[in-house]
Order: C-alpha cells, then sequence, then structure tokens
C-alpha cells in the first residue's frame, strides 16, 4: 500500500500500482478495482438492455408495424433477455458489492484467489462480446427467446450456436466467483468473525455461491448438448430423433430457477445492511435470516418444474412442484417480517438507500405474492404465458434485485468513490422510477389476467388501451433511470467528499476511510461482537 | 517434498489397484454394451446403475478421492446428493407421464 495515496484521501483509487491508466485497471487483481470493473461493465450492458426493452414497447404502438419485423421483434425479446439475465442481473449484486465489501466484510485484505477474481470478469466480458457478435453473425440474431427452449432452438437457422455458447462462458465467469467468495468466507475470516458474527450480506454470497457452483453445471452441460445437437444431430432434445423437448426444459430450469435465488438472494442480504444501519437498532432475528438464506438456496433448487405446468409434465410431477413451490414462500416471508420488525420503534433515519430500500420491501412482495398465486396449478394453467408471468419476474427481477441494487449502490457508494451523491436528485429520481415501473408493470399483470400472451409481436384492439399504458410507464421508468445514473456518475467525478461513515454504520467497511486503502486495513480487525449491535459501536470498534 | 500430504501419508495404491480398477471399467463398459442388445429397458437400467458405479471408482482411486480429508468428500457427497434429488425429480414427471 502506498502511504502517499492514503494521505491524498483516494485510498485505492489512486493507487494504480505499477501499471498507469486503464492498464491499471484491466490487470488489477485488488478486488474492490475488480468490483468497480464490474460495476461500470454491468451498468452499460444494462443501459443496452433498458433501450431494448423500451423499443420492444414501442414496437407494441407501432400498430402499422413500421418500426421492426415480427422476426427482428423476436430477435429484440430474446437479445433483452439475454443481457439482462446474463450480464446484468445474474452477477448483479455478487460481482459489484460481492467483490468489493466480503473481503472488507471479513476483515480480510482480498478474496482467496485474487487472480481467479481478475480471470472470472474477463471470463465475464468475452461471454458478452460473444453474446454481441451472435446478433450480426451466422445467421443472425436468435430469435428464440433467452430460454433457448428445444426444439425451436435446434431448428432456427439464427445464431443460436454462438449465443448459447456466450451464456456457457458467462455461466464460467459465475462458477469462478462462487468458488472464490465460499473459499474466502471459509479460509479468509479476520480473528474472532465467527459464522454468526458475519454481516448477513455475507450469509447471502455464502448461499448464492452453494448455488452458482452446484446449479450452473448443469446449465453449461445443457447448452454444450444444445450446440452438440445442433452441430452434429445427437437427438438428445429432438423428437424426431426420438430425444426429449422436455428433458431440455428440466435441465435447463433446474439451473434457471436456482438462478432467480441467484439473482434476488444477494439483493436480501444488502436490504438486511440497509435496514438496521438506517433503524439504528440490531437487525430482527438474525439467525432467522442467516439460515432462511441457506434454506432459500436449498428448496429454491428444488422448484424448477413450475416453469412447466403447462408443458406436458405428469400429472404427480405437477402436484410435486407446486406443493414445493408453496414451501419456498416461507423463508422468503421470514426475511419480509423480520426487516419490517427492524423498524419497528427504531430511530429511522429516512436517507435514499432506506427510501429504496423500502421500495424494494414493497415490489417485492408483489412479485412474491403473484409468484405464490403462479405455484398453484389452477391459477397458473390459466395465465401461463401471458403477460401476467412478464409483469411477476419484473417485479421479482427488477423491483426486487434491480431496486436492491439501486439502494445497494446508494448506500456503498461513498465508500466505494469516496464521494457523496445528490440526495435531492437521487429522491427525484425515485418518482418517475416508481411511477414508471408500476404503470408498466402492473400494467402487464393486468393484461395478462385479460389474456394478452406474452412475446406476440401484434394484439387485439381489446388489449390496445392497456398497451398504451404500459408503454408510457416504459418511458416514465427509462427517464428515472437516466436522471439516477447521470446523478451517481457524475458524483464519482464531481461530487464532494465523503465522510468515513456517513451513514452510521457499525459493519466493518464503516470503520475504514472513503474510498478503503488497496489492501483494506492496515493492520487484520479481531472481532470480539456480532454486527450491528449499535450500542458497541463499531464491530472493529 | 512436503511429506505430511495425506495422499502420501497414507500411500498411493499400487500399479495393481490401478490396473484392477482399469479392468474393471472395461468389463462394466462391455456388460452396458451387451446390455443395449437386449433392448432399451435393460439398456436404460443398465446405464443407471453401472455408469454411476464407474463414475463413483474413477473418483475414488484415479481422483483420489479415497485420500482426501472428511471436508473435500462432504463436498463431493453434497454434489452427488443434490444430483440424486434431481433424478428423483425429474423421475416424477417421466416415471408417470
Amino acid at each position: 500500500m502506498n502511504s502517499s495515496t492514503t494521505s491524498a484521501g483516494m485510498g485505492f483509487l489512486a493507487d494504480e500500482g505499477p501499471r498507469r491508466g486503464l492498464m491499471a485497471w484491466l490487470t488489477s487483481t485488488d478486488h474492490k478495482r475488480i468490483g468497480i470493473l464490474y460495476l461500470w461493465s454491468m451498468l452499460a450492458f444494462f443501459m443496452v438492455g433498458v433501450g431494448v426493452g423500451v423499443l420492444m414497447r414501442l414496437v407494441q404502438l407501432d400498430t402499422f408495424h413500421h418500426l421492426v419485423t415480427a422476426r427482428t421483434y423476436n430477435a429484440l425479446f430474446t437479445v433483452h433477455g439475454v443481457i439482462m439475465i446474463f450480464l446484468f442481473v445474474v452477477p448483479g449484486l455478487p460481482a459489484v458489492f460481492g467483490n468489493f465489501f466480503l473481503p472488507i466484510l471479513i476483515g480480510a485484505k482480498d478474496v482467496a484467489f485474487p487472480r481467479l477474481n481478475l480471470a472470472s470478469w474477463y471470463f465475464y466480458i468475452a461471454g458478452a462480446i460473444l453474446a454481441l457478435l451472435s446478433l450480426f453473425t451466422g445467421g443472425g440474431a436468435p430469435d428464440t427467446g433467452w430460454t433457448f427452449y428445444a426444439p425451436f432452438s435446434l431448428q432456427t437457422g439464427t445464431n443460436v450456436t454462438l449465443a448459447v455458447f456466450a451464456a456457457f462462458v458467462l455461466g464460467f465467469s459465475s462458477m469462478l466467483t462462487g468458488i472464490n467468495f465460499i473459499t474466502t468466507i471459509h479460509r479468509l475470516r479476520a480473528p474472532g468473525m465467527s459464522w454468526f458474527r458475519m454481516p448477513l450480506f455475507c450469509w447471502s454470497l455464502y448461499s448464492t455461491s452453494w448455488i452458482q457452483i452446484l446449479a450452473t453445471p448443469v446449465l453449461a452441460i445443457t447448452l454444450i448438448l444444445v450446440m452438440l445437437e445442433r452441430l452434429f444431430g445427437i437427438g438428445i432434445f429432438d423428437p424426431t430423433k426420438g430425444g426429449d423437448p422436455l428433458l431440455y426444459q428440466h435441465l435447463f430450469w433446474i439451473y434457471s430457477h436456482p438462478a432467480v435465488y441467484i439473482m434476488i438472494l444477494p439483493a436480501m442480504g444488502a436490504i438486511s445492511e440497509i435496514m438496521p444501519t438506517f433503524s439504528r437498532k440490531p437487525i430482527f432475528g438474525y439467525t432467522a435470516i442467516a439460515f432462511s438464506s441457506m434454506s432459500i438456496a436449498g428448496v429454491g433448487s428444488l422448484v424448477w418444474a413450475h416453469h412447466m405446468f403447462t408443458s406436458g409434465m405428469s400429472e404427480f410431477a405437477n402436484m410435486v412442484f407446486s406443493l414445493l413451490t408453496m414451501i419456498v414462500a416461507i423463508p422468503s416471508a421470514i426475511k419480509v417480517f423480520n426487516w419490517v420488525s427492524t423498524l419497528y420503534k427504531g430511530s429511522i433515519d429516512v436517507q435514499p438507500p432506506l427510501f429504496y430500500a423500502l421500495t424494494f420491501i414493497f415490489l417485492f412482495c408483489i412479485g412474491g405474492l403473484t409468484g405464490v398465486m403462479q405455484g398453484a396449478l389452477s391459477i397458473n394453467v390459466h395465465v401461463h404465458d401471458t403477460y401476467f408471468i412478464v409483469g411477476h419476474f419484473h417485479y421479482v427481477m427488477f423491483g426486487g434485485t434491480g431496486f436492491a441494487f439501486f439502494a445497494a449502490l446508494l448506500y456503498w457508494f461513498p465508500k466505494m468513490f469516496g464521494r457523496m451523491y445528490s440526495k435531492k436528485l437521487i429522491i427525484a429520481a425515485w418518482f418517475p422510477l416508481f411511477v414508471g415501473f408500476n404503470m408498466l408493470y402492473f400494467g402487464m399483470l393486468v393484461l395478462g389476467m385479460q389474456g394478452m400472451p406474452r412475446r406476440y409481436y401484434e394484439h387485439l384492439p381489446m388489449f390496445h388501451a392497456g398497451h398504451q399504458v404500459v408503454t408510457v410507464g416504459s418511458w416514465l421508468l427509462a427517464l428515472g433511470l437516466v436522471i439516477y445514473l447521470v446523478a451517481l456518475i457524475w458524483a464519482a467525478r464531481k461530487g464532494p467528499r465523503a465522510e468515513g461513515n456517513p451513514w452510521g454504520g457499525v459493519t466493518l467497511e464503516w470503520t475504514l476511510p472513503s474510498p478503503p486503502i488497496t489492501e483494506n486495513f492496515e493492520e487484520i480487525p479481531v472481532i470480539d461482537h456480532g454486527p450491528y449491535e449499535f450500542r458497541k459501536g463499531g464491530q472493529h470498534g | 517434498m512436503d511429506t505430511s500430504h495425506p495422499s502420501t501419508e497414507h500411500g498411493h495404491p499400487g500399479y495393481g489397484t490401478f490396473i484392477a480398477v482399469w479392468i474393471c471399467l472395461v468389463v462394466f463398459t462391455l456388460v452396458l454394451v451387451g446390455l443395449s442388445h437386449l433392448g432399451q429397458g435393460a439398456a436404460v437400467w443398465g446405464l443407471l446403475t453401472l455408469t454411476p458405479l464407474k463414475a463413483a471408482l474413477v473418483f475414488y482411486f484415479f481422483m483420489h478421492l479415497r485420500y482426501e480429508g472428511p471436508l473435500l468428500k462432504g463436498v463431493v457427497f453434497v454434489a452427488l446428493g443434490t444430483l440424486l434429488i434431481f433424478f428423483a425429480l425429474m423421475f416424477s414427471d417421466v416415471a408417470f407421464r
């Protein structure tokens, strides 16, 4: 660590090491720099995904079909899904905030395998480049939807082979990050940092990492099979060759449903950090939240076939998976109860991170409850493949993970960049975000209940008014996002300097200067109490 | 060389063990080929029973799981347990279609 840079007050941001400028970032194994690399690359892909999403909404208003052809529309919803799922939401919180804060929160100087950590980012970028290449090479952009369902994905002339290879490479990035985090938590905790003194964000990363290394290989093998099937016609999934297309759906969802929990668990972890800080009291039910993360990871891996209730699966399997789906709602409900109970009789300080965290709870509850509705077979068969599903998963993935990402970024931004953003601008961004979000996705829930099918290029006149409301919502949402991001990008460059502990937090990151020095701690801290004991001050007081 | 390493402490198996395991693997493969000629049912049940056995032999001897500590063995068994649960739940579909 270079002490002169510390005295300059910009910590690791000023300590470039042997290389300068961009190369200092591209070759750094510092977990904080890698976290920020992920942040900027992910936000860039996110805005591309938002742009494609807004365009899709415009297509629904364009009743004369001047904007795009039906095939291009199919490509648009595929690209939107691939970008948002594989490049933003799955890596989302673990890659950015996990990388940056996990070592700090457990009192370590870095992750267990720093070079592997940088390699994960390069795998991520390689996967992203391959995904973009798949749009312009071969037979053009894939038109299968992000799920690449067989047998259509085996028959279409579009460039599915390269797109699934991109997802395969991205899966490697995810697995390597998971292995790194599990090893870090097992091996690098500071003296006294027992399992139940770890901040809850670490518990959420730990459970997420297990899903990453247990479920992602299933997707990797499945995608390899799709490639082999397309290239050599081996007949695993193709019914004309004796294959079983439902086997593809099983294998795909064995990964992709737990992937929902890869997306949401770290978000829940971040919310569990924010609630006690702005309530000035210990989190309610620490152990229950920690174990609920692990049980969501466990039970959440057993519910995949609720995506397949109308696929022709056996009725017995339908009943089994319906029951399991109901069970997974319990640990999620435990978390919501504990967050709200943490606020009870707290000394609540409504700062922007709490504001966005409360929004997360509200939107996640709508997403979660519409999810429980679909767990019931009798409802599922009616709303399956309608806009109701699209509305539901956007409430969970965007209203849940997305808003938790925004809240986490607001919470940790001063620590990451050493600068503070305009709180007024961030609150101003919230209004179009919240109103636009609910116009867009609640509108989709209503359209779905009315019977509007998802992924359709055209719609019947009876749905047009609904589509108009939903599309205006998408404009408001995009406006809110632009205000939010401009406020943060400006703050990262020109914002006023932030204090070491602007929110009065008590976990280890708040004992460090903002931004922290290269190896985080001058001396490894010794921990003698839990993470949210406000009366005792910081965890390393 | 670190003589405290578990694989050294417990000793590697000799060539005889490796060759015996390899012969077992070849025999199982031949049995599987034979079963495939008896019809689809025999082939599927043969695959379901003998392939995991083959994988276990490879894990245990060639990949040295036998000489690892309980933590690593535990991790492998968690993965295997997960796989078994996945299989069982998939059969709740396939077996009742």
